[in-house]
C-alpha cells in the first residue's frame, strides 16, 4: 500500500503558496497518495485566476530586498504589486515553476484538493471562482485521510 | 550508456526535475532506461532519493561540464 501525505494549506500569499504545491507534487512523484486541505486564506490557491496571489514586503522583515527599504516606503501604493512582480521574475529566472504549473502537476498526479466548506461560506466565495477539481468538506472528512497518513503538515 | 528516452531538465529548479522525471518514466516499459540532464545541483541527491523511494534503479549519476547526467531504469 502506498504511503500517504496530508497538507493543510492556510496561507494565500505567493511565498506561502509554493510549499504545499511543491511538497504535494514531489510526494506524488515519489508514489505517495496526497491530499491538500485548503482552509482560510489557503482557499485563494484554488481560484481559477491566481493573479491575486501576491507577496507583500510589509511586515515581512525576512524578505531579502535588493536595497534596504524603510517600512514607510513599503506601505506606499503599488509596492505590493512591485514586490510580486519582482518575486515572479526571480522565480522564473531560477527555473522555478509558476503556481499554475505546479498546481496542474499536482492534479495530473492525482493529488486530491479539498476546500474547507466552512471557510468557503465564511468568506462568501462563489464555487465557480474555483477550479473544477475540488471536493468540499469539513475537518472530519479530512481526518478520515489525515489520520492514516505517514506525513501530515500544516502550512 | 544506451538509453531509450531523454529528458532535459536544464534550467529547471526543484521540484520540476523529479516531478517531470516521474512523468517521463510513466509511458516507458519496464527495463527501459531514461537519461536525465539537469543543472540544478539539488537534483543529485533528489534523484538518488527518488530512485530509493520509487524502486527505479539509478544506474549512473555523473557530472559533465556543469551538467548532471542521470540514467534511470524503469522498474
Amino acid at each position: 500500500m502506498s504511503k500517504k501525505m496530508a497538507i493543510i494549506a492556510t496561507k494565500g500569499t505567493l511565498d506561502m503558496a509554493y510549499p504545499p504545491f511543491i511538497l504535494a507534487s514531489t510526494a506524488a512523484a515519489l508514489g505517495y497518495d496526497v491530499q491538500i486541505f485548503f482552509t482560510f486564506y489557503g482557499l485563494q490557491l484554488l481560484r481559477k485566476d491566481l493573479s491575486s496571489v501576491m507577496i507583500s514586503p510589509l511586515a515581512n522583515p525576512a524578505m531579502p530586498m535588493p536595497v534596504p527599504m524603510p517600512v514607510m516606503v513599503q506601505m506606499l501604493p503599488g509596492m505590493e504589486s512591485m514586490a510580486t512582480m519582482m518575486m515572479k521574475q526571480k522565480l522564473k529566472k531560477h527555473g522555478v515553476a509558476s503556481l499554475e504549473e505546479l498546481r496542474e502537476l499536482c492534479l495530473e498526479a492525482d493529488v486530491k484538493f479539498i476546500a474547507c466548506q466552512m471557510t468557503v461560506d465564511l468568506f462568501e466565495f462563489d464555487k465557480s471562482e474555483f477550479i473544477d477539481n475540488v471536493e468540499y468538506g469539513g475537518a472530519s472528512m479530512f481526518f478520515g485521510f489525515a489520520g492514516e497518513t505517514d506525513i501530515c503538515l500544516f502550512v | 550508456m544506451n538509453f531509450d528516452k531523454e529528458f532535459d531538465a536544464s534550467g529547471l529548479s526543484c521540484p520540476l526535475p523529479i516531478v517531470k522525471t516521474k512523468k517521463s518514466l510513466a509511458d516507458m516499459q519496464s527495463g527501459q532506461v531514461l537519461k536525465v540532464i539537469a543543472t540544478d545541483c539539488g537534483a543529485v541527491k533528489d534523484m538518488q532519493a527518488f530512485s530509493d523511494q520509487t524502486g527505479n534503479p539509478l544506474l549512473s549519476s555523473s557530472e559533465e561540464a556543469g551538467k548532471y547526467i542521470f540514467f534511470i531504469q524503469k522498474k
